[in-house]
């Protein structure tokens, strides 16, 4: 049994002195998780309290007894088939969180004056035609503007402090005619309202804040979205090490709490989770997740071993270090900080537009305003139509355009299996025109799969797997997704780095490596055929089988190219693994364009010499060595089983063993932009048809209205319109959920 | 037109209580997870059966 993993480092201790724990919760498929996971976690003795967040995935355990142990929840939550990982809200989440609850508080303030001044305006305006008094008309102006005055002074927060901190940067951005047009439209109403005027506009300013407001709340949701998901994912990885205390005991630790100088054990089997240097032991190490190479390499003292690579045969002591000088890591670390660092130059599209509204709408005002002077109206009249075409023109649509489809897409891509890691990702997903996919881990399964199947006898290969169930080597993991639904045996024991042993029908029966199961002769046949591959071998009695397994190709991939082929997208392999396995790959899926072999830079500068051709690179790629090229390319796609660095360098995550969501992200994006960019044209109509009318002095406060609402729903509605088309996930199997997937059987051939 | 002095402050009263409705509602954490509450509605395990 592995020891206790000592959580103390993320639990957190709340005001009233009760301590929570919250854990990302891997799994959950359906609504009935939510009461299983509860009811469950309630027989936990001094566990007080558990709530499960269906929407993303996560569980707060409340306990007070201090001697409680948060590792029982995780047990508990293990015997009910949920694996659990504590989880620690980075800081941005928590401020986005913070943010969502003020722009909801400010749209509820400027929803219920806009609501309540509006009972007013249309009393007004139905009361200019008929026999309104002028003394109702101002009180009805009064008891407006003492709703507006205060509702916008609250609910225009977060305009006006972003206008402020735009004007101080010399800058301009949305915020500032936004602010303007409010700010002026309230003064004149103000103004207009002391004066006994027949018209004021405090609907109108109210309006534009719930409507501009609706806008931002949709960015952070899906800001959010994005976060939560990188957020879990972490934690879902969320790995833990085996530290050797000065004492020579062994604590399992979240990585997090690891520093360089400990001594790490890593038993055979495992995946390696730091950075380091080997102090002891000899093994060797699978890096298929680090380089893409796929044949295994031997390690011993002096060999360093990366985050990712999974140890094979042998316990290894590792010493932790930084990422050093040199090293691999070092290199791909600063080829992704320059690569980000190009891409964030990336403008989005809603900002392009605003870089053209803002100074079109402060031009077209300030004309307004001097034409009217100029052609003999008075101060006040001029005034009053230049603010009526700042009234006019304020970007509700614009505002509304962009954020109400994303929210809209990213939810259709959810459905295909595609999580988004950023809002703007939608638009460069939809521009690429090049598909470039990383071999190992990206075409091929991350994990190897039984290849020869078809020479195996059915029986011995079901007790194998079942055999399988009891060991935790990554080999055997593969194997035991075959024994679906079977409880392992009793009694099995596993000897580390070399297999499990139990008995069997009266007779012994073994699982693990050829000289553990004294099948040598018939693993070197096997071997000899593939060398590539490699064996599990099982004895039962007499019987002895020979297991092949390697790496295949994901079960669609033939048919994801096809299709991609077919959509116009120009496809290349761009792979770190020997030329022989890429060959046979690219021969498969009939990609002519591919490239083996090659280290990170050399990646680059492939995409680069794409990027030179004008071709926009959508890059899907898994592993660390993937990192760089998945930073600098147009865009990119990771699936959930990769590198952590590929996973924050990717755009966006696909789940499952299927390479369809590639396809779908690529074409609901296009989709999502083509609505997109429809949008901002409603905006530009709608301005086109309501500005003459605004320069030529004929709106009211009630076709402000009316043009403003009306074009704010029309671009609403036209965002749903994302949700269509989007392919429903065809099986439960490989139902997105916000954890990775549990581990599915093999039932393909390469 | 007298009507007003009282009409006035029931509608806007109705419609403050709406919005402390919803400050509170989003306060209170019900906006947190919309996904769970849609499926918990049809939880029927505070019914208990007879006898357990």
């Amino acid at each position: 049994m592995s020891p206790a993993i000592d959580y103390s480092a993320l639990v957190e201790t709340r005001p009233d002195g009760s301590r929570r724990l919250e854990l990302a919760v891997e799994g959950i498929t359906c609504a009935a998780c939510i009461g299983d996971i509860e009811r469950g976690l309630a027989t936990v003795p001094g566990l007080d309290r558990a709530r499960l967040n269906y929407t993303n995935r996560r569980l707060a355990a409340d306990w007070t007894a201090p001697q409680f142990d948060p590792g029982a929840i995780v047990a508990r939550l293990a015997e009910l088939g949920y694996k659990a990982h504590p989880f620690e809200a980075s800081r941005e989440e928590a401020r986005d969180e913070a943010e969502m609850r003020f722009l909801l508080r400010c749209l509820a303030v400027s929803g219920f004056a806009a609501m309540n001044i509006m009972l007013f305006s249309v009393s007004v305006w139905s009361g200019n035609v008929s026999d309104i008094t002028p003394e109702t008309r101002d009180l009805f102006h009064w008891i407006s503007a003492l709703i507006a005055l205060p509702a916008a002074a609250y609910a225009g927060q977060p305009f006006f402090r972003n206008a402020l901190r735009a004007l101080r940067n010399r800058s301009m951005t949305m915020d500032v005619p936004i602010s303007l047009g409010v700010c002026l439209a309230l003064g004149m109403s103000l103004y207009e309202t002391i004066h006994s005027a027949e018209h004021a506009y405090f609907d109108s300013a109210v309006m534009l804040l719930f409507f501009l407001l609706l806008g931002r709340v949709l960015d952070q949701v899906m800001r959010r979205k994005t976060r939560a998901v990188a957020g879990n994912l972490l934690a879902l990885r969320g790995e833990t090490a085996v530290v050797l205390g000065e004492d020579g005991q062994a604590r399992e630790t979240p990585v997090k709490g690891v520093r360089p100088g400990d001594r790490v054990l890593v038993r055979p089997g495992d995946r390696v989770a730091v950075d380091g240097e080997v102090i002891s032991g000899a093994s060797e190490v699978d890096a298929s997740l680090v380089t893409g190479e796929t044949a295994r390499e031997p390690v011993g003292p002096g060999s360093l071993v990366y985050a990712g690579t999974v140890n094979v045969s042998g316990a290894l002591t590792v010493r932790v270090t930084a990422a050093a000088e040199g090293t691999l890591l070092q290199e791909v670390n600063r080829l992704v900080e320059t690569a980000a660092g190009a891409r964030s130059r990336y403008l989005r599209l809603a900002d392009r537009a605003a870089r053209i509204y803002s100074p079109v709408v402060h031009v077209t005002a300030l004309a307004t305003a001097i034409g009217w002077l100029a052609a003999g109206a008075g101060l006040h009249a001029a005034i009053i139509t230049a603010i009526a075409v700042l009234i006019i023109t304020c970007p509700c649509a614009l505002a509304l355009a962009v954020p109400a489809t994303q929210v809209v897409a990213s939810g259709g891509l959810f459905r295909a299996g595609v999580l988004l890691q950023s809002g703007e990702a939608i638009e460069r997903l939809a521009a690429c025109d090049t598909v470039v996919f990383d071999k190992t881990g990206t075409l091929t399964t991350p994990d190897p799969r039984i290849v020869n199947r078809a020479e195996l006898d059915p029986g011995l290969l079901a007790l194998a797997a079942r055999l399988a169930l009891s060991s935790r080597h990554p080999l055997a993991s593969a194997l035991a997704a075959e024994a679906r639904g079977q409880r392992p045996f009793e009694g099995a024991t596993e000897t580390p780095g070399q297999g499990v042993s139990a008995v069997v029908e009266g007779e012994p029966a073994r699982l693990g490596s050829a000289a553990f199961c004294g099948a040598e002769a018939q693993a070197q046949t096997v071997l000899g055929a593939s060398p590539d591959a490699t064996v599990i071998c099982f004895a039962h009695g007499a019987r002895r089988a020979v297991i092949l397994m390697r790496q295949v190709l994901r079960p669609d991939a033939v048919a994801v190219v096809a299709e991609l082929k077919r959509a116009g997208y120009e496809l290349a392999i761009l792979s770190g693994d020997r030329e022989e396995p890429v060959a046979r790959v690219a021969a498969q899926l009939g990609v002519e364009n591919w490239r083996a072999g090659l280290k990170p830079a050399e990646k680059i500068a492939a995409l680069d010499e794409f990027a030179a051709r004008g071709r926009r690179v959508l890059m899907v790629g898994d592993g660390l060595n993937d990192a760089p090229a998945l930073a600098a390319a147009h865009a990119s796609i990771s699936p959930v089983t990769a590198a952590h660095l590929a996973q924050a360098s990717a755009d966006a995550l696909f789940l499952g063993d299927r390479l369809a969501p590639v396809v779908d992200a690529a074409r609901l994006s296009r989709r999502a932009v083509a609505i997109m960019r429809q949008n901002l044209w409603i905006a530009v109509i709608y301005n086109v048809v309501a500005v003459p009318l605004a320069i030529a002095g004929f709106v009211t406060p009630l076709i402000a209205a009316g043009a403003m609402s009306g074009s704010s729903i029309i671009v609403t509605l036209n965002a749903l319109r994302a949700r269509l088309g989007s392919r429903p996930t065809p099986s439960p199997e490989t139902a997105p959920s916000a954890a990775l997937p549990p581990h599915r059987p093999a039932t393909l051939a390469p | 037109m007298n009507v007003l002095v009282y009409l006035l402050p029931i509608a806007l009263g109705l419609g403050f209580l709406g919005l402390v409705g919803f400050l509170w509602a989003l306060k209170s954490g019900q906006y947190d997870d919309l996904d769970g509450a849609a499926a918990r509605i049809l939880d029927d395990d505070d019914i208990r059966k007879p006898g357990l």
